[in-house]
């Protein structure tokens, strides 16, 4: 059990939820999405209402298409030679928090713990996470007080806190809050002064930095 | 199988439980016989030919049969959760990619769905599905093409104009009653 985080201030976008509501998101956003939503009630009802939407979509007659004569039959064979859907039971006392949701914790095969960091630059470690490649997602560590690398970028970014919190234009971010900037933002997020700040972050282009890192060192870092 | 005439009124929900509760496979054959060719249709738009979409239709039937006891009707109406599952299906078989999912809520006898709330949502699911037969030609097909085609996440026009507010708060209700039974 992760444990809910009540006071979210930023949330997901409309356009997200109803992407990931009709699947057509690439993977790596679909996992921000899904974590930020085990943490976050309010986006999992936004999320259900767009959901309804496909819902209803289905539901209309009008181009329904004929299944085959047997269908029916093959399908309740199907069922008694699947094996039973085992019945979790869940612990009725949550057990040691996780910092990591579900969702992530599949990515990253365990919680914090089991990231295995690389060093970028300016003490900031990262994690590249495997996805299909039409977006990338990866684990961030930032050194409370150090900044981000400034950077601009051509697509969609999501950036949503796990650990610690960060700081910029938008305001303070903190666990559950979720950054969505486009290419108009260029942000300087620099983590609140204490305690790590460890973020997932994806783009669905790839980033742009200014300064700090030259366009060589960007290839092989991969970012 | 010939696709049967429209069943407003049916009750699928209560179909669900006695899936769940009896391994009732009359239940389960109405409910096939209307869900079956309306997630093969999805399927089919979705881009898979009709071979796939027979066999995708047939898994995304059986793990309702598997899951109805996850199903709840407090959060989403029959034909939503029916969506999802196809949807999924979709993403799997079509794109071939991993979905995430959310992590799930844990929820148990203490938390049995409360009737009250059910029956609002299955009615502003109903009235979501006539706002969305009175839209405009062309903002409906829109919407189809998010749901149904592939339009890319930065096309979608996420301004729907349908009345989604009073569906989010049913859901977000249950959602907290949940939270309190779990303690
Ligand atoms: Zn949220």
């Amino acid at each position: 059990m992760t444990g809910m985080t009540n006071e979210i201030k930023h949330h997901l976008t409309d356009a997200l939820l109803m992407g990931y509501a009709s699947g057509n998101l690439p993977e790596a956003f679909d996992l921000v999405v899904a974590t930020h939503i085990s943490l976050c009630d309010e986006c999992r009802a936004r999320l259900g209402s767009f959901e309804a939407v496909g819902g209803a979509l289905i539901d209309e007659a009008a181009d329904a298409v004929d299944v085959n004569d047997d269908a029916l039959e093959s399908t309740l064979r199907l069922i008694e030679g699947a094996p039973k859907d085992p019945i979790r039971i869940r612990d009725t006392a949550p057990e040691a928090e996780t910092v990591f949701p579900e969702p992530l914790r599949d990515y990253v095969g365990g919680d914090l713990d089991a990231v295995r960091w690389r060093s970028i630059a300016g003490g900031v470690k990262q994690a590249v996470l495997p996805t299909s490649r039409d977006a990338t997602v990866r684990l961030l560590a930032i050194p409370g007080g150090a900044a981000m690398p400034d950077h601009g970028h051509h697509g969609t970014e999501l950036t949503l806190v796990l650990k610690g919190a960060f700081r910029d234009d938008d305001g303070l971010f903190a666990r559950g809050d979720v950054e969505v900037a486009n290419e108009d933002l260029h942000h300087t997020p620099i983590a609140e002064p204490g305690e790590v700040c460890i973020c997932l972050a994806a783009t669905d282009a790839p980033l742009r930095f200014k300064g700090i890192l030259p366009r060589i060192a960007q290839r092989f870092i991969g970012i | 199988m010939n696709v049967v005439v429209e069943a407003e009124e049916q009750d699928w929900a209560a179909l669900v439980r006695r899936v769940d509760r009896d391994k009732d496979k009359a239940a389960f054959a109405a409910l096939f016989r209307h869900f079956a060719p309306r997630v093969k249709a999805f399927l089919m738009k979705s881009g898979a030919g009709e071979a796939l979409a027979e066999e995708c239709t047939q898994e995304v039937m059986a793990t309702l049969w598997q899951k109805a006891h996850m199903f709840d009707p407090s959060r989403a109406s029959v034909s939503t959760w029916i969506y999802t599952i196809a949807r999924n299906r979709k993403i799997d078989a079509l794109r071939r990619q991993r979905r995430p999912e959310p992590e799930d809520l844990p929820w148990g006898p203490e938390a049995e769905p409360d009737q009250a709330e059910v029956m609002t949502l299955q009615q502003e699911s109903e009235k979501l599905a006539k706002a969305m037969k009175k839209l405009p030609e062309k903002q409906r097909k829109l919407i189809e093409k998010a749901y149904f085609g592939d339009l890319s996440h930065s096309e979608i026009a996420a301004e729907t104009g349908l009345p989604l507010g009073t569906i989010k708060s049913r859901i977000r209700l249950a959602l907290e009653r949940l939270r309190h039974a779990m303690g």
